[in-house]
């Protein structure tokens, strides 16, 4: 076999290899980052779970009005 | 820490905060040396330097079949043991799997073409790797479709148990049916067929790949249970307002 001939396809198969892996990189990185900007964002606004630390906020307040 | 802690969302993301950068770390060092090695082993006597694409084709095969078994025993979890993070492993899981899956046939497609003169055949082992893929995309599909997280989980739970049926068909398809695919070479009655200077190198880099998968696992798991406390916060504070 001549390497030379065929070496558009190891390079190729290498290519899809980087391109698939990155993109999985690329996908968990950007969701963890979004997921963690709506938390900070609703946190922020006093959006909070019944375990987390009580904090304050127009959300949290109407909350507390209403029960 | 102990295992069952793990259950309770809060103590898995800060097992995963700590795990997930010496996971990444280690797999890193693992790849390195992996296509080091790979780079280094000889071209195969028959074969000769296309061999190069086994080392990628082969852990794909394997990591597109090992999503599919964390995601069928995960199905378990949500249907028998109805354990809490089952359901996000098995929804983590499916896009890591599918995309192994995926450069399994691209690189094999690529392999194929200089060996055996073609990039695809109908043949069983071909055809049942494709079936995987699109059982992947189905999941994937269901997960988007149904809204409720737990109603999602239970049909995705179904639909992975019977997906399953697929696994041991990939796996001797080459042995039941007639293929172009060549046999099994590596795990086999009376040990395998490759020397050991390429089989070396392709453990090497299977062992990179799980390690990259089990990393990627733990960062999309947290992505999710990130994703459902937004969710349950989002729906908190539409009820506060109306």
């Amino acid at each position: 076999m001549n390497a030379v001939n065929h070496m558009g396809f190891i390079v190729a198969s290498y290519g899809a290899a980087v391109a698939v892996v990155g993109a999985l990189i690329a996908w968990v990185s950007v969701d963890y980052h979004t997921q963690r900007l709506r938390l900070a964002d609703l946190e922020m606004r006093g959006v909070t779970r019944r375990s987390a630390p009580a904090q304050s906020g127009p959300a949290v307040e109407q909350a507390k009005e209403k029960a | 820490m102990a295992i069952a802690d793990l259950a309770n969302p809060t103590r898995f993301l800060k097992f995963a905060n700590r795990t997930i950068p010496w996971l990444g770390g280690l797999t890193v060092l693992v790849f390195a040396y992996g296509i080091d090695q790979a780079m280094l082993a000889p071209d195969d006597y028959q074969q000769g330097a296309t061999v190069k694409i086994m080392f990628l084709h082969v852990p794909s095969a394997w990591l597109g079949m090992l999503g599919w078994g964390v995601m069928s025993v995960a199905a378990l979890g949500t249907l028998v043991w109805r354990h809490p993070l089952a359901d996000v492993a098995a929804k983590a899981a499916a896009p890591i799997g599918a995309a192994f899956t995926l450069l399994c046939l691209v690189t094999g497609s690529l392999w194929g073409r200089p060996e055996w003169g073609t990039y695809w055949v109908w043949d069983a082992r071909l055809t049942s790797e494709l079936v995987l893929l699109l059982l992947y995309l189905g999941v994937i599909a269901l997960w988007r479709t149904v809204e409720d997280p737990s109603r999602a989980a239970r049909a995705a739970a179904i639909l992975t148990l019977v997906g399953a049926i697929d696994l041991p068909i990939i796996k001797f398809s080459v042995d039941w049916w007639n293929t172009l695919h060549q046999g099994a070479s590596v795990f086999r009655v009376g040990g395998s067929t490759i020397d050991s200077s390429i089989l070396v190198p392709l453990f090497i880099m299977a062992a990179a790949f799980t390690l990259l998968f089990f990393t990627l696992h733990l960062a999309a798991m947290r992505n999710e249970i990130l994703r459902r406390r937004v969710r349950t916060l989002r729906l908190m504070q539409a009820s506060a307002v109306s």
